[in-house]
């Protein structure tokens, strides 16, 4: 009881700081996955009729993804600076997997006699693109965006170690402190808004999701 | 009758390869005509099918529809003026019955007030309560309201041309049969110019005006009516593909409107004891028909469950088959095998009474038809 006591004891000395650094976390989790999307899903598309470039982009995304993150965050320093930047690149990289294969995977999958249906009743390619594939691979994809989400929410904590701000702040002072007044409280502090933040995250793709995808669809 | 459709010297040759899939094809489709291509797999069926609204573009040769050159106008708005039906359906998940039938209308720009009311149309024409189906899901469907759907969405924005490759092929043979019948009855109708293609001979005799019967890179083996290419198969390759049982087969060009029917004795229920007693008395065939109050067909009774203790609506065989106008009397036979008094009862659209067709309609009709055949075959001989 000590324990969660002195906890809220710490959150309620600093709110000023937790919603600062939530924010921070927030908005990379925002600004990487839009870009991730746009990206994921936009080579997805221009990949689906081209095999080779398919398997080209699914493995250097693959890659990325196994790219140590300690390694990666501080990878782009010598060109970005400390900051924002390198941990947006960063997390970029590892955001996009997902919501490609999703999107690789999502086009794929489309009945191949719905798509010769709808060639044969004169959609264009872009209109089978845009009005029969796009919204039938959807929930596939939106699933990828989730997955990415959650991905971004737990690794965006490394970038405290290149000044880039958000949650891990409070982890890397409470390890830095670790054994001082206040050191595990500010390590349960980072670690538990992240989860609520990825949990938050979570709900809004769930909700997404639903408001999206077509009734004939679930 | 104006040719609708004219293919000249239609060629498709698949690159890296040097046989032609389709070989220089010639074919005159008049205005209203089922054409009914049909061969062995492989033949190139589906192939010469998908080379008329271009889903395969044809390597040589011309595609003419109504005068007009289409061989080189844009496909995707040659293909909005033709119907396609195909096996797997292919409906939109996604959407709903309503916009899936309102695809190509939407497409040519059609108002939504206009769209709203083909779709009610079309899908009273195939038999579906727009009430009921228009804001469903494909998912919600079974097998044959599917490709009830799939008809009505190729006949949207009411096109003249139909294409129908395989249409009825994934469909369980009851469903299918009644499908085909619906779907004859709809043509009567329509007249639309239909190319379909089958690989079952049975299909193609009973949806065909004329038949063409192909062999390898789609070259026509026999170009008839099913009538006659069932009577004179023009070479050993046809005779083949007709296979045994032509007799039957034939059973398939004859429809029960086509004979007359015999009247059984019958009795509207409710009706008591004596009445019935009485009716059986008068019958010929030592059966009554019992009728629901609608006209409807109940059961048979014969004199021998008069004695049984069981209540008259209990009482002998329920009438569990039941053929239409439309079916064929291949049809009819299939459903007299089953009946207890080998005697299919024609029912119309609503289920009403119509008459009966007895097995002896249908050894004079197959008499008739081996007399023509012996005529033949005699003649054949002489020449």
């Amino acid at each position: 009881m000590d324990g969660i006591r002195s906890f809220i004891d710490f959150i309620n000395g600093r709110w000023d700081e937790v919603l600062e650094l939530t924010v921070e976390h927030a908005i990379y989790i925002v600004t990487v996955i839009a870009a991730a999307t746009v990206v994921g899903v936009g080579v997805g598309i221009w990949v689906r009729h081209r095999p080779v470039a398919r398997e080209v982009a699914l493995a250097i995304a693959s890659v990325f993804l196994t790219l140590p993150s300690l390694a990666l965050f501080t990878l782009f320093l010598p060109i970005v600076g400390l900051g924002f930047w390198g941990p947006f690149i960063a997390l970029f990289m590892y955001a996009l997997l997902p919501i490609l294969r999703n999107t690789v995977t999502g086009l794929s999958e489309v009945s191949p006699a719905v798509l010769e249906s709808a060639r044969g009743m004169g959609l264009g390619s872009r209109q089978r693109l845009w009005q029969v594939q796009m919204p039938l691979a959807w929930p596939v994809i939106i699933t990828g965006i989730r997955v990415s989400a959650l991905l971004t929410a737990g690794i965006a904590a490394i970038a405290t170690l290149v000044a880039g701000g958000g949650l891990g702040d409070f982890i890397k002072d409470g390890l830095a402190r670790y054994g001082l007044p206040n050191g595990v409280e500010s390590i349960w502090t980072g670690t538990i808004l992240i989860i609520g933040l990825a949990l938050f995250f979570d709900l809004i793709f769930t909700f997404i999701h639903r408001a999206t995808t077509s009734p004939g669809l679930r | 009758m104006s040719t609708f459709i004219h293919l000249d010297n239609v060629s498709k040759t698949y690159p890296g390869s040097d046989v032609p899939a389709v070989a220089a094809l010639n074919l005159d489709i008049p205005k209203g005509e089922v054409l009914v291509l049909v061969g062995p797999s492989g033949c190139g069926k589906s192939t010469t099918l998908r080379l008329i609204n271009r889903m395969i573009e044809p390597t040589g040769g011309r595609i003419i529809f109504d005068g007009e050159d289409v061989t080189d106008v844009d496909a995707d708005l040659l293909r909005r003026r033709i119907g396609y039906v195909i096996q797997q359906i292919g409906l939109f998940p996604h959407r709903t019955i309503a916009e899936n039938i309102g695809t190509v209308p939407h497409l040519l720009g059609w108002n939504d007030d206009r769209i709203s009311a083909r779709v009610d149309e079309l899908l009273d024409m195939v038999g579906m309560d727009p009430g009921i189906y228009r804001d469903r899901y494909p998912k919600e469907l079974s097998g044959g309201q599917a490709q009830r759907v799939g008809v009505a969405r190729a006949l949207g924005a009411d096109p003249e041309v139909l294409l129908m490759d395989e249409p009825f092929g994934a469909i369980d043979p009851i469903t299918r049969d009644r499908l085909q019948n619906e779907f004859l009855r709809l043509q009567a109708d329509l007249q639309k110019t239909i190319v379909f293609v089958t690989h079952d001979i049975d299909e193609a005799i009973k949806m065909g005006d004329r038949i063409a019967i192909l062999r390898d890179q789609s070259t026509i083996a026999q170009l008839d009516t099913p009538e006659a290419i069932l009577a004179h198969p023009a070479n050993n390759f046809v005779e083949d593909f007709l296979g045994s049982g032509a007799i039957l087969k034939g059973l398939n060009l004859k429809r029960i409107r086509d004979l007359d029917l015999t009247d059984v004795t019958t009795i509207k229920m409710p009706e008591s004891r004596d009445q019935v007693a009485a009716a059986l008395d008068r019958s010929t065939d030592g059966y009554v028909l019992t009728l629901d109050e609608r006209d409807r067909p109940l059961r048979w009774i014969d004199s021998g469950d008069m004695d049984q203790p069981e209540a008259l609506s209990e009482a002998g065989v329920a009438v569990r088959v039941r053929v239409e106008p439309e079916d064929t009397l291949r049809d009819a036979l299939e459903q007299m095998l089953q009946s207890v008094t080998g005697t299919a009862v024609c029912v119309d659209r609503d289920g009403r009474y119509q008459g009966a067709v007895r097995i002896e309609l249908l050894t004079s009709f197959l008499e008739e038809m081996q007399q023509a055949e012996r005529a033949r075959q005699s003649a054949e001989v002489r020449r």
